[in-house]
């Protein structure tokens, strides 16, 4: 457990730092949304009609930006080699850098959101929908974008690879996590969309460790 | 299944089975679609239109039965090293994807004069749509490795995440669908199907698998040699700068 938080720490201070790209994911973040005021006019309905939909989209964009060097930096200056030399399974030693990855780009995201939203001009009833969804759904995207970031490693257009095969995988992500916010938004309750961006968590949190080892092991070899 | 291991004995399999495939691919399809196309009766409400499905419905079948096929093939890859399954799973994809497309675009052909449009956000269409970029995620992944034996197991990984992944997608994309439009007039092939039609198009679709099969058997034995080429490339590199 102490080696779990030793990565985990270790990757923060990496991701917190000058070379970190936590604050160019946000800064990303902001500026995608903002750009669709600008896109599709100032009209605070149709804002608000597209709101939950502008946010999530961007948050699904911004989480990929930096999912490509999740293991390529520890791959190109050998740490990857010497974390799996550790006597800690594969599987943990990913799932503990994707952990770092989800407070470095998920978790801001989800903080920044509510800011966003009212920029957005969404409803403030559906706000607690939106930061909740986002607090669920956002770690089964830095899970699966892991996958993608473990397989594309040895390949030569990472950065591009990435987007490409994670995407299409964490389209019900944002379907349940826009669905929550909508219903919220319509006065319903926002459970059951919810529920399902936990069950995704769950079902993401199980398996995509196998995957992600699995890959790494084919990459170091 | 581990006798198919040996990639010389897989290819004169395939050969034996090659004819036989291309006799099902061309009497299937030219059969079928004959029948279909031309002899089937009209739909009382869509008229000829109808015939587009003929086409357009096996090659949901395939496009949709080709990601299980090549999921299957992956897991034979990972679980056994099994080298001519990684080869199927590889040759598979762009049939599978190619199915997918036409079913998108006579998908797409059948929308213009039954809804007005060309392209409908509805769950199946959006469904096929997702599906399509998977196989071309697939796709990418494995031209993205300079070495094929890396680019095998990793994309056997993808093709093993992206199959338990899909019946999710396709739950969420009808959720989705059901929220925000209702499904009512966007069944395709109506309540009830008449043997009149069920017939052309159950031919048809044999002769899709056929088609596949056949192409499959080509493509396999294409990159098989295309391997062979490339060790024999390497060793008379090795071999000149020895001598």
């Amino acid at each position: 457990m102490r080696a779990f938080f030793a990565i985990v720490l270790r990757d923060l201070r990496l991701g917190f730092g000058a070379q970190g790209a936590m604050l160019t994911t946000l800064l990303f973040f902001v500026l995608a949304v903002s750009l669709f005021p600008l896109g599709v006019g100032p009209e605070p309905q149709i804002l608000a009609r597209i709101a939950s939909g502008v946010i999530w989209v961007a948050a699904l964009l911004a989480a990929m930006l930096s999912l490509d060097r999740l293991f390529l930096a520890d791959q190109e200056d050998g740490t990857l080699d010497l974390l799996a030399q550790a006597p800690l399974p594969l599987g943990l030693i990913a799932l503990a850098k994707t952990l770092a990855h989800w407070l470095t780009t998920g978790l801001p995201l989800a903080v920044m959101a509510p800011l966003l939203a009212v920029l957005m001009q969404m409803d403030t009833a559906a706000i607690p929908a939106l930061l909740l969804a986002l607090l669920l759904g956002t770690p089964s995207l830095s899970l699966i974008g892991a996958i993608g970031a473990a397989l594309t490693l040895g390949t030569r257009r990472g950065a591009v690879l990435v987007p490409l095969i994670t995407l299409p995988l964490v389209i019900p992500v944002l379907i349940f996590g826009v669905g929550a916010v909508d219903a919220a938004a319509y006065g319903l309750t926002p459970q059951p969309h919810l529920l399902l961006l936990g069950a995704f968590l769950a079902g993401s949190l199980a398996l995509s460790p196998f995957a992600i080892a699995g890959a790494i092991k084919l990459a170091l070899e | 299944m581990h006798a198919l291991a040996n990639p010389a004995r897989f290819l004169r399999l395939m050969a034996a089975i090659r004819p036989y495939a291309a006799a099902l691919a061309i009497l299937g399809l030219g059969i079928g679609l004959g029948w279909g196309l031309l002899f089937s009766p009209p739909d009382y409400q869509q008229g000829e239109t109808v015939r587009i499905m003929y086409l357009h419905v096996p090659s949901a079948w395939m496009g949709m039965s080709t990601y299980g096929i090549m999921a299957l093939a992956s897991a034979a890859a990972l679980i056994w090293r099994h080298p001519v399954a990684e080869l199927v799973a590889k040759a598979s994809a762009p049939i599978g994807a190619m199915f997918t497309l036409l079913c998108l675009v006579t998908g797409s052909l059948w929308g213009k004069p039954m809804w007005g449009t060309w392209w409908v956000w509805d769950a199946r269409l959006t469904s096929m749509l997702i599906l399509f970029f998977l196989y071309l995620g697939y796709i990418a992944l494995w031209e993205a490795f300079d070495d094929p034996s890396r680019a095998g197991r990793a994309a056997a990984i993808l093709a093993l995440v992206g199959v338990i992944n899909l019946p999710i997608i396709k739950f969420s994309v009808d959720w989705w669908n059901t929220l925000h439009q209702p499904a009512s007039v966007m069944t395709l092939a109506g309540p009830k199907i008449d043997p009149s039609i069920l017939w052309p198009l159950l031919v048809t679709a044999l002769g899709a698998e056929g088609y596949y099969i056949w192409v499959l058997s080509l493509r396999v034995k294409a990159e098989i040699l295309n391997r062979q080429a490339r060790i024999l490339r390497f060793s008379a590199a090795t071999d000149r700068r020895a001598g």
